[in-house]
């Protein structure tokens, strides 16, 4: 079961903006296994957007080496490798919510049947049967979060990348979700790479924790969660919860420099 | 002089009801939303038959309402006849051509920001111009019928459209757009399910403005000469004639004709566009 | 300062499609002209006389730039032919018609916004006015008034006016109800009154709707003056060299009277953008 999916090794991500340079990632290395639920966190700024877009092929880095399942992220991607979920749901307002979880099928040219079938199959996944013919504006932000994870479920990738999921919903939503999702993971043995501003949630969640801090972007911390993969709500008050938080808490701390 | 009191009696009754329901509690539900503009209009009209009457305006002046129906009834035939001139050739072929021609321009300008960067200005700045002026230079060009006539609606609602539709074309996302991208969607779906779908609340607001811009160009280029049919040419003629029933008749019916297109287009955007905030509300 | 580049290349390739068109539309009047007379013409010999015909059918863009000169620069602006002249009879058209329809404009927005009853009965038709091909009455207008001895800048001034009324309306009417209900509780939880509130709040968050209607306004105004000066068979103004050039097939002249137009045009929208931009800034409501 430690079969790498994605390794980097000495990334390096400049952009050049109108003020000049500014570097996102520094010297970044990490190898995510098959089947690791692994969380990015950090305060704004550090650079997880920026790891997850390249992972999935939307920048590209100025140095270093990245690899994903043995190939360039964009032939990963050619492959079917990524589901990516963003902070807003960013549904298609014109398409019911099954049109949306249509959408990538229709891309990759999956055969009408087949269509109807995986519709059906991740919208009972993320628990929104019944909910294919309205459309995403008549539904809450939880509904709708969960429909793009249906989404970035439909067509199968491997690698489930999440930019701060739940970040637009409150606490209590936010809590169901998290279950949900990690009983998502359970069923469906994904890797999913997750980004968090919550050190609660990161735990909670997380086989691996990636701690990072800003200027330049880099990894501060790599923390292998001791938890069992079967995690009811109640473990966030276990003292083994309590240690790893405070280690994240350190962590964070550290690479903080408040002057 | 008991009609212009009578008209001014009407309208202080009616403003009163008006009055009463705006203030009154169902003043919220739609048949007062609907009951309110129209006695307002009926009040207008009284109003004028009133004082067109009571103080004996003169006809060449003003012809009373009631003397404009008569003409209006009495004229169904040459009304339509013009309406067929001016509308549906000149107006309606120009706006199909002018409309298509401004999507197609805009779609193909589409994989050049270069190209688009020159023409989006350009075309904000042509679009404020008094584009009517080439009516006369079209004329001469296409002659005196409905061709020509749809030509100089076809330059008045290019640039608005194109202006609306490259807007369009750039409304989606930055986010919906890396979407598509980690599908490893092409350029042409990218187009076809993301930024057409999106863009169409714009192009139907370019569509919107150019129902009447059209109905204006086809009107006026027949101010440039015309065949002897038309409702440019039309008015311009009864206008010389000083028959003014006739005139107002034919406003009537570019009026009519002016809200029913535009209400025609605005129904056909609530049902493609049915998922927009403005629509839902 | 990256649009300059592109715009300029737009604006050649504009004025070489010009230049292609006015060869390729008047070659039949030389070819005719040639055969006439018996001669054969070289290809050169064909495109020199295209670009330097009496009467193209599509006046070469030197030729109309010759005729703007010989028709501002070198006429005394009294005179009949100049375009200044011409100019300045439509502008001062559009600039009094447009005062007109801008003030009560404004002035039937503040009532629409203070009446309710005002508001349910004019707002559908104001509304519904935009739709309407507004400018088929021009010619009713001018000879009404006409036939009652008003002449001259005043019907034109009325059209102008009627065409720039209800774009101010209608934007005036949003601008006015753009504060947000948090805004206008805030004002009443200081016991503003009616008059203070319309003073600190309603007016300035109106300002940038009405310059957007404004700016329509002007444009409008400027085509309600062209058109009116088209049914009277006018001497004077913009619309009347339209007019005559269209009569007597004066291409060039049609071709100046419209560039001047849309200089005019440019000019005015301009105009009212500079304002729009000092009044903002000055409120602190720049962009
Ligand atoms: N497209 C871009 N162009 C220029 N700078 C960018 C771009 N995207 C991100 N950055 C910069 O890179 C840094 C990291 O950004 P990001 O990855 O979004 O951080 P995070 O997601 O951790 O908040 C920030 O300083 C941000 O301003
Ligand atoms: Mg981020």
């Amino acid at each position: 079961m430690t079969e790498p999916v994605i390794t980097a090794e000495k990334l390096d991500l400049t952009f050049q903006t109108n003020d000049g340079p500014v570097q996102a990632l520094r010297d970044v290395n990490l190898t995510i296994n098959k089947g690791d639920f692994v969380s990015f966190i950090g305060p704004s700024g550090c650079g997880k957007t920026t790891f997850l877009r390249v992972i999935a092929a939307l920048e590209h880095p100025t140095g270093g080496h990245i690899t994903v399942n043995g190939m360039t992220p964009d032939e990963a991607r050619q492959s079917r490798a990524y589901g990516y979920v963003f902070q807003a749901a960013g549904l298609y307002p014109w398409r019911t919510i099954a049109g949306n979880i249509k959408l990538p099928l229709e891309i990759m040219g999956f055969p009408k049947a087949e269509q109807e079938e995986r519709v059906k199959n991740v919208l009972q996944l993320v628990d929104l049967e019944g909910f294919g013919k309205k459309y995403p504006w008549q539904l809450s932000g939880g509904m709708q979060q969960r429909a793009s994870i249906a989404r970035a479920l439909a067509f199968d990738a491997d690698i489930l990348l999440m930019d701060e999921p739940f970040g637009a919903l409150d606490e209590i939503v936010r809590d169901h979700l998290n279950e949900q999702l990690l009983a998502l993971w359970a069923r469906t043995q994904k890797t999913i790479g997750f980004v968090t501003h919550s050190i609660p949630e990161a735990v909670y969640l997380s086989t691996k924790i990636v701690v990072m801090s800003p200027r330049p972007g880099r990894i501060a911390d790599v923390i292998e969660s001791p938890l069992p993969r079967e995690r009811p709500l109640e473990i966030r008050d276990t003292p083994e919860f309590i240690a790893v938080a405070h280690r994240v808490r350190e962590g964070l701390r550290a690479g903080h420099s408040y002057d | 002089m008991n009609l212009v009191i009578g008209a001014l009696v009407f309208w202080g009754a009616a403003w009163w009801v008006n009055l009463r329901i705006a203030n009154g509690r169902g003043r919220d539900t739609r048949a007062a939303r609907l009951a309110v503009p129209v006695l307002f209009g009926l009040t207008l009209l009284v109003l004028w038959e009133g004082l067109v009457r009571g103080l004996n305006v003169p006809g060449v002046i003003l012809p009373p309402p009631s003397a404009i129906a008569t003409r209006f009834a009495a004229s169904l035939p040459i009304l339509w006849v013009d309406f067929v001139q001016t509308f549906v050739k000149g107006a309606l072929s120009g706006y199909v051509i002018g409309c298509g021609a401004a999507v197609a321009t805009a779609i193909i300008i589409d994989r050049s920001p270069f190209l688009q960067r020159g023409l989006l200005p350009v075309g904000n700045f042509i679009a404020a111009l008094p584009v009517i002026g080439i009516a006369p230079i079209l004329v001469m060009w296409f002659g005196f019928d409905w061709q020509s006539k749809a030509a100089v609606v076809v330059v008045m609602v290019f640039f608005p459209m194109l202006v609306n539709t490259v807007q369009g074309l750039a409304a989606s996302t930055a986010m919906q757009r890396d979407l598509m991208q980690t599908y490893s969607a092409n350029y042409w779906q990218t187009l076809l399910k993301l930024r057409l779908p999106a863009a169409m609340p714009f192009v139907f607001n370019g569509l919107k403005i150019s129902t009447t811009l059209a109905l204006i160009g086809a009107i006026v280029a027949e101010f440039f000469g015309s065949p002897i049919k038309g409702m440019g040419f039309r008015i311009s003629t009864e206008v010389g004639r000083l028959s003014l029933d006739m005139v107002w008749a034919e406003i009537a019916v570019a009026a009519l004709a002016g809200s029913a297109f535009y209400g025609l287009v605005a129904a056909i955007e609530k049902g493609v566009t049915f998922w927009h905030p403005s629509q839902r509300g | 300062m990256n649009r300059i580049l592109p715009v300029l290349t737009v604006v050649v390739a504009l004025i070489v499609l010009w230049y292609l068109g006015a060869v390729a539309m008047n070659a039949q009047w030389t070819r005719d002209q040639a055969a006439r007379a018996g001669q054969e013409l070289s290809f050169t010999g064909i495109v020199a006389d295209t670009l330097s015909q009496d009467r193209p059918k599509l006046p070469a863009p030197h030729q109309v730039a010759a005729e703007l000169w010989q028709t501002t620069v070198q006429k005394s602006i009294t005179s009949k032919r100049s375009l200044v002249y011409h100019g300045w009879v439509t502008l001062s058209a559009t600039l009094l018609g447009f005062a007109i329809g801008t003030g009560a404009g404004i002035l039937l927005a503040v009532g629409i916004v203070h009446n309710r009853a005002m508001d349910m009965s004019v707002m559908p038709w104001a509304i519904a006015s935009q739709t309407i091909p507004i400018l088929a009455i021009a010619p009713m207008i001018i000879v009404v008034l006409n036939s009652i001895g008003i002449q001259g800048v005043l019907p034109k001034a009325i059209i102008s006016a009627y065409l720039s009324f209800f774009p101010v309306v209608v934007g005036m009417v949003k601008g006015l109800r753009s504060p947000d209900a948090m805004q206008l509780d805030l004002l009443k939880t200081y016991g503003a009154s009616g008059g203070e509130t319309f003073r600190k709040l309603r007016l300035p968050s109106s300002m940038p709707y009405l310059f957007t209607s404004l700016k329509v306004g002007i444009a409008a105004s400027l085509v309600g003056a062209i058109v009116g000066e088209l049914p009277t068979g006018a001497v004077r103004g913009l619309g009347a060299r339209l007019l005559s050039g269209s009569y007597y097939g004066q291409t060039v002249q049609i071709w100046a009277a419209l560039i001047a137009a849309a200089a005019l045009a440019a000019a005015l929208v301009g105009v009212v953008g500079l304002i729009q931009r000092a009044t903002l800034k000055r409120m602190g409501m720049e962009r």
